[in-house]
């Protein structure tokens, strides 16, 4: 019996939410006293593997072939139907997050093992299998069982605390049986934002709503992400605008983040936006009226013109990091 | 080629959320339904692609599974614009429920068609119907799609991932799962569309549901959080000493 998670790695690198996985698989594991096993696809060297051990990989099994590179579907569902028969994986773990949400799905019918999605802690029990998830898009929780002897489980970001507990992970380098050939969609093109943090992967995210009142306002946004190390985003009437690009877009129909603090720019907080932002840890408002709905949501609020206090916050960071 | 577009009956965004029967149920007392806002996308997008000759698209048909309940949600989907709906009579108690009945209604349809799915339903967030179509299907699906352009007998679709996005090419049948970006605006119904909705076909048939694999109990809503905490303008000192030593994230 095992444990299982998939691992994504980008640009041979793990992304955080990898490690927040395998630390989150390797307290189930413990109390179901199994091994974590991780399973890694596309080229990563090993001293980056080596690094899922550090968060309680005992196993990790690598897919190098540059067969697998590209993300189809239905090739990456046989390919961890594969490893999880093999290592008889109890439970599969993945993250909640666009790889995630095109895997966990189609891996639960094939192995007709129940799905819980977007879980935002450890299972409350594991006989009965239940786990706690948010539904209406933050507005509620609900405690999920699942029925089926194997169980899959996909993790919301930011919801596990990464965890050092420096195992010493057997690594094997894994050929398939599962054909990289069948597959029914090929890429065609990559674009890759370079150089900036990945929003969803963020502890900070520094965002501008309509209050920054044009495109050309957003030096300071991007100022003050760049002193704190933060991603930046947007609201939703800001990215209709075409002042900022879709990717940044944070709400209900855009990206839903958890990061540790959200500092929210001009935002008024229309309940649309909150549901994308209000899993964070701590959130900042700024904005010149004092009845916005942000306020609410908000654990430190100013009122003031976004314009003017962010040039006062970052000349305040600078002091504080001088 | 037709296009399928799979419709979810959703709370408005702006319900105040409420449990009852000792939190055991979402009450619906007093809800508005709607359209789920990124079917409502995947909605538009099918009407886009079938307003251009070219693509060649001939029907445009809503699937949803649910009871009589969801039928004024399907007549909006079909004022909006869609020929017409199949409403696979049933209750919709999981995703993999609602995926399973929707795949054995599909497996009898011989035609070229392309699925729309929307990537998430705002109410019980699973983000799984699209997949677990798919799956049941054995077809291929994008996930994350934020473009959709049909050419020729293969699909061009932009997928977006985390730092990035890709250029993915599928053929049919397949099922995408769509999100923000697929189309602009949703289209809102117009006079004319609600009239000939009336009239537009809506098939009710039996569905046969498997067991559900999992199962939901004890709703809770999330807890208060503490009032603001309120810091004068001129005192950005001041709050960057309480994200640094009160609420520890700097």
């Amino acid at each position: 019996m095992s444990v299982l998670v998939f691992a994504e790695s980008w640009d041979g690198r793990f992304k955080k939410s990898s490690f927040e996985l395998v630390s989150y698989a390797r307290a189930m594991a413990e109390s179901e006293g199994t091994q974590t096993v991780v399973l890694s696809i596309g080229r990563v060297e090993k001293d980056e593997l080596i690094k899922l051990g550090k968060y309680g990989a005992d196993k990790i099994i690598s897919v190098s072939s540059e067969d697998f590179k590209g993300l189809d579907n239905q090739v990456y569902t046989r390919l961890i139907t594969e490893v999880s028969e093999k290592e008889d994986a109890a439970i599969i773990v993945l993250a909640h997050n666009n790889t995630g949400k095109a895997l966990a799905p189609r891996l639960s019918v094939r192995l007709k093992a129940g799905l819980v999605s977007a879980a935002v802690s450890l299972p409350v029990s594991y006989s009965p299998f239940v786990l706690t998830k948010k539904v209406f898009t933050g507005k509620g929780f609900v405690h999920q069982t699942i029925k089926t002897d194997r169980k899959i489980v996909s993790l919301a970001a930011n919801s596990f605390e990464l965890k050092e507990t420096n195992s010493s992970p057997e690594i094997i380098d894994y050929s398939p049986e599962t054909n990289a050939g069948e597959g029914g969609t090929s890429i065609s093109d990559v674009q890759k934002q370079s150089g900036k943090l990945i929003l969803t992967d963020a502890d900070i995210v520094v965002s501008g709503g309509r209050g920054m009142k044009s495109a050309d306002n957003w030096g300071p946004i991007e100022e003050l992400a760049d002193l704190l190390g933060a991603a930046t985003a947007c609201s939703r009437p800001v990215s209709d605008e075409g002042w900022r690009p879709h990717h940044e877009h944070t709400g209900q129909t855009g990206k839903i983040i958890a990061p540790n603090l959200y500092i929210a720019a001009g935002i008024s907080g229309a309940i649309q936006h909150l549901a994308g932002v209000s899993s964070s840890k701590y959130i900042v408002a700024i904005n010149t009226d004092k009845d916005a709905p942000i306020f609410e949501a908000a654990d430190y609020g100013i009122v003031g013109d976004a314009l003017k206090v962010l040039p006062e916050l970052i000349e305040a960071v600078k002091e504080m990091k001088a | 080629m037709k296009i399928f577009v799979c419709l979810a009956n959703v709370p408005d965004t702006t319900t105040k959320v409420k449990f009852s029967d000792n939190n055991q149920q979402f009450d619906d007392t007093g809800v508005q339904w709607v359209i789920n806002p990124w079917d409502e996308l995947a909605l538009t997008r099918a009407m886009e692609l079938k307003e251009d000759s070219g693509n060649n698209v001939d029907e445009v048909t809503v699937l949803t599974v649910g009871g009589l309940n969801t039928e004024p949600t399907i007549r909006k989907a079909l004022a909006i614009g869609a020929d017409n709906a199949v409403r696979i009579d049933a209750e919709p108690a999981d995703s993999y429920v609602v995926a399973y009945l929707l795949s054995e209604y599909l497996k009898s349809y011989e035609g070229g068609y392309i699925v729309l799915a929307g990537i998430e339903a705002s109410d019980y967030n699973g983000s799984a119907v699209g997949g677990m179509l798919s799956e049941f299907l054995d077809v291929p699906s994008v996930s994350a799609v934020s473009a959709l352009n049909i050419e020729g007998d293969k699909v061009s679709l932009l997928r977006e991932i985390d730092g990035g996005s890709e250029q993915v090419i599928a053929g049919v049948p397949f099922v995408a799962i769509v999100q923000k970006g697929i189309a602009k605006e949703p289209r809102i119904p117009a006079m004319r569309g609600i009239m000939m909705a009336r009239k537009k076909p809506l098939e009710v048939i039996k569905g046969e549901a498997p067991e559900a694999l999992a199962e939901m109990a004890d709703f809770e809503l999330p807890q208060v959080k503490p009032p603001c905490k309120m810091i004068e303008p001129e005192n950005a000192r001041e709050l960057i000493s309480l994200l640094q030593n009160e609420a520890k994230v700097l």
